[in-house]
């Protein structure tokens, strides 16, 4: 599977929401608190930027996309942003990669991607 | 003490032994160490003293006491025990960390044998930086030698994001290069130093780093706990072994959607649970895993 990324380093890192929107996509909002990102599926288009704009509600979370190796910090207190483009239909699931407590491994969610 | 062939049958026979190759013969042919006594310890991993749900543990305040009490019994005492992380199940509440930290290391006071090595578990260290386990246990990191063998204590869970972070890798480099490369090496660690199933949270984000540090190392092995339940790998060399854990199994990697423990069974109690013995024969240099039930059968 190919994937666009948005920077070229080994590891993707978030990127600025204002060229994705001159690409012209919309912002989803997610927030994250312990033990759920809410929405948590969330369906998309494949091949068009997605701008997802994170907010965690109590501590330090994490966002991971496995299958794309994308991932953010999401900090208390801003918004993080993170640009997406998802090369394929099918499902990309995400969840936090830093420990936050007794029920962490709860903190997961899908992204649908249709063509 | 070594152990006569006699009790090592017999301990045998409580458990699954599995034959762990180090590099044979190396000692000899390097010309490096002289041979030292073999000599015996126990892992005991993940005994998450706080965990409470009846329908995956019912005995959640007996299982480690019957391990205690079945350690206490082994007509030959280890020369010590390793405990491999998340000692206690997290909690959001500090007191309640230190609480549950100080009333495990009581019930482990119930052990015979008098020397007992901590390591810190995500669940005990995660969201303080390991502060209570500190207070309570001592370092995260750290070194001790047994007869011959270097053992290694890595952090990789202090740090939430799973890592071992760079000022651990560089104590840990430091630690390496005191040691001669055909030294006998026992890396001790919570989460796995290799991509077992990152999903899940079983890896050390730097592990890698780690790893090839150790490379050149011919006759190290890691032995780990955090995912509850026996796994075995190599990474070129080196072995890496999983310890079972003492309060709530898992399931295999990937083998399920989500990581949610395996239920308790009436009929096989504390199935997948359990604990190790570790042989270490020096004139060998090789590793004998013993992996011992809670209750024999199961």
């Amino acid at each position: 599977m190919t994937c666009m990324l948005v920077s070229l380093s080994g590891l993707a890192e978030a990127a600025d929401a204002a060229d994705a929107q001159r690409q012209g996509s919309e912002a989803i909002k997610i927030t994250a608190k312990r033990f759920e990102y809410s929405p948590n599926e969330i369906h998309v288009k494949k091949n068009v930027p997605v701008v997802i704009e994170f907010t965690a509600l109590d501590r330090l979370h994490g966002f991971v996309v496995p299958q794309l190796n994308i991932r953010s910090n999401i900090e208390p207190g801003k918004i993080t942003r993170v640009t997406i483009v998802f090369p394929d239909a099918g499902t990309y699931d995400f969840h936090c990669d830093i420990f936050c407590g007794d029920g962490h491994e709860d903190m997961t969610g899908k992204f649908i991607v249709e063509e | 003490m070594p152990i006569c062939r006699r009790e090592f049958l017999k301990l045998a026979g409580l458990g699954s032994a599995i034959m762990v190759l180090g590099s044979r013969g190396l000692l000899q042919a390097a010309g490096g160490e002289q041979a030292k006594d073999d000599f015996f310890f126990l892992q005991i991993s993940d005994t998450h003293w706080g965990f409470n749900d009846p329908a995956v543990n019912p005995d959640s305040k007996g299982t480690l006491k019957k391990a205690i009490a079945a350690a206490n019994s082994l007509t030959v005492q280890p020369d010590f025990v390793v405990f491999t992380g998340d000692l206690t199940h997290t909690t959001d509440d500090p007191k309640e960390r230190r609480r549950r930290m100080a009333e495990v290391k009581e019930i482990i006071g119930g052990l015979k044998v008098r020397d007992i090595k901590f390591l810190a578990g995500e669940h005990d260290a995660g969201l303080d930086n390991g502060e209570a386990f500190q207070e309570i246990f001592g370092k995260t990191r750290y070194t001790f030698q047994h007869k011959g063998v270097n053992f290694i204590v890595v952090d990789n869970v202090s740090d939430p994001t799973s890592s071992i972070g760079d000022a651990g890798l560089q104590w840990l480099q430091g630690e390496l290069a005191k040691l001669d490369p055909a030294s006998r090496i026992i890396v001790l660690t919570h989460r796995p130093l290799f991509d077992l199933y990152p999903q899940w949270d079983w890896w050390t984000r730097d592990g890698s780093k780690a790893v090839d540090m150790l490379m050149p190392y011919k006759n190290a092995t890691v032995l780990y706990g955090h995912i509850h339940q026996e796994h075995h790998h190599m990474t070129g060399h080196i072995p890496h072994h999983a310890a079972k854990g003492m309060m709530l199994p898992l399931p295999a990697p990937g083998s399920v959607p989500k990581r949610v423990p395996i239920p308790w069974n009436p009929a096989e109690p504390y199935k997948g649970l359990g604990y190790r013995g570790v042989t270490a024969k020096a004139a060998k240099g090789e590793y004998l895993l013993t992996e011992y039930p809670i209750v024999k059968g199961v």
